[in-house]
């Protein structure tokens, strides 16, 4: 369902794709449950278009994937990390507009 | 796409998608645009079983889903965007997001409403870490917690029920005495066990702890004074919502509060521009009060645009 620039991560992954990725990366935490993960979505799916090459985009299900949300203190979704070099540089909680997600993605790249 | 239209509506939730219904069987060929709030405030909530119709109740979501489909069935055409700006004294009317520029001859607003917070810090910098507005998409962490919603409403009292499936303790907190909410959503809340109550009260501040999670609120106690710690994980505000219209500030006449006023049905203070739902209702606010004013929008747009 997602787009082909969509990463899927997962507990298991995490550490390779995400921590170890030699170029930032955005995560979509989300669940099933989230209306507002899946209003997020597409915009999701553009943002992975958009910065192909740049920025590795990707999502992970909280609820298939408790332990990683539990390490990075999620509470609340959706949230959109950007990890770079392993360490959290960006964090959006909640269903932001495509301008705003860009605005902060483009302070690190 | 065509960029000039007879009718725009900003808003998808039931005021303005019952406008566009209305609108699209008027063959107006009405434009909607919808914002990251798509579908409005019953996208946030589990089973509606006060919208007539559904003798056994359907849950928000999909209310929503069948009221876009039915809209789009006559030909409304839905765009995604943030509206960024309008231009109401302009002929014809402005109207531009981040990605396009539109003009139209008549404008339907249907923003609705955004959850209200308490405006503590704590809350701004712990929200999605212990602080939320929306139970049905965080309260799966906190599974086995104790955790507090402030509010007073149906909203609070229905968030607080739904919690209970997670929780093992769920602290309402109320500034006054009496609950507005209705009777039998207080009854449904207060026949729980895992619900306590403390009303008169007022949170004053969320605590972390330095771990960068909600682990604390402190209450003051508005009769005796008295401030207590009450160790939870999680605050869910639902202290009610405010209309949005800040893109209409200057342009478009408002109460005190923010709320579109309107006359003669759905007419405001410009010509040819029309409202409907939360955005102009700080007395009713029920779905199916939005869906009507929604259709009396379209019908006063209709006519507007025959004269």
């Amino acid at each position: 369902m997602a787009a082909e620039n969509v990463q899927t991560f997962t507990d298991g992954n995490f550490e390779d794709s995400v921590i170890k990725a030699g170029q930032p990366v955005l995560v979509d935490f989300w669940a099933e449950w989230c209306g507002p993960c899946k209003r997020l979505a597409p915009t999701v799916d553009a943002l992975a278009s958009d910065y192909a090459g740049k920025v590795t985009v990707g999502k992970l299900n909280v609820d298939d994937n408790p332990n990683t949300a539990v390490k990075f203190q999620i509470r609340g979704i959706p949230a959109l990390l950007l990890f770079k070099g392993g360490q959290v540089v960006e964090s959006v909680v909640g269903a932001a507009p495509k301008e705003d997600l860009k605005k902060a993605i483009d302070k690190h790249i | 796409m065509d960029t000039t239209r007879s009718i725009i509506i900003i808003g998808s939730g039931p005021a303005g998608l019952t406008a566009a219904l209305y609108a699209a069987r008027a063959n107006l060929r009405p434009l909607l645009i919808e914002g990251v709030e798509a579908g409005g405030q019953l996208m946030l909530t589990t089973m509606v079983d006060n919208f007539p119709g559904h003798r056994d109740g359907i849950l928000g979501p999909e209310l929503m889903a069948e009221m876009r489909a039915q809209a789009e069935r006559f030909g409304s055409e839905i765009v995604q965007g943030n509206v960024t700006a309008v231009d109401l004294a302009a002929r014809p009317i402005v109207v531009r997001t981040a990605e396009a520029e539109y003009t139209t001859r008549a404008l339907i607003v249907a923003t609705g409403a955004s959850a209200k917070l308490l405006g503590l810090h704590a809350e701004r910098t712990l929200m999605g870490r212990g602080v939320s507005t929306c139970a049905t998409c965080d309260g799966y962490f906190f599974r086995g917690h104790d955790i507090a919603v402030v509010g007073g409403g149906d909203s609070a009292m229905e968030e607080a029920v739904f919690l209970t499936r997670f929780a093992d303790k769920v602290t309402l907190v109320h500034r006054r005495e009496t609950l507005r909410a209705s009777k039998i959503m207080q009854d449904k809340a207060r026949a729980n066990p895992k619900i306590a109550w403390l009303l008169d009260t007022e949170v004053a501040d969320i605590q972390d702890n330095g771990t960068g999670e909600v682990t604390a609120m402190v209450v003051r106690n508005n009769k005796s004074g008295e401030t207590t710690t009450v160790p939870v994980t999680g605050v869910f505000v639902a202290i009610g919502h405010h209309p949005n219209t800040g893109l209409f500030k200057g342009q478009l006449e408002m109460d005190a509060n923010g709320y579109i006023s309107t006359h003669d049905g759905s007419k405001t203070s410009v010509e040819g521009v029309f409202a409907c739902g939360d955005v102009q209702d700080h007395v009713y606010r029920q779905a199916i009060t939005a869906a009507g004013s929604g259709c009396m929008a379209a019908l006063d747009a209709e006519r507007y645009l025959e004269r």
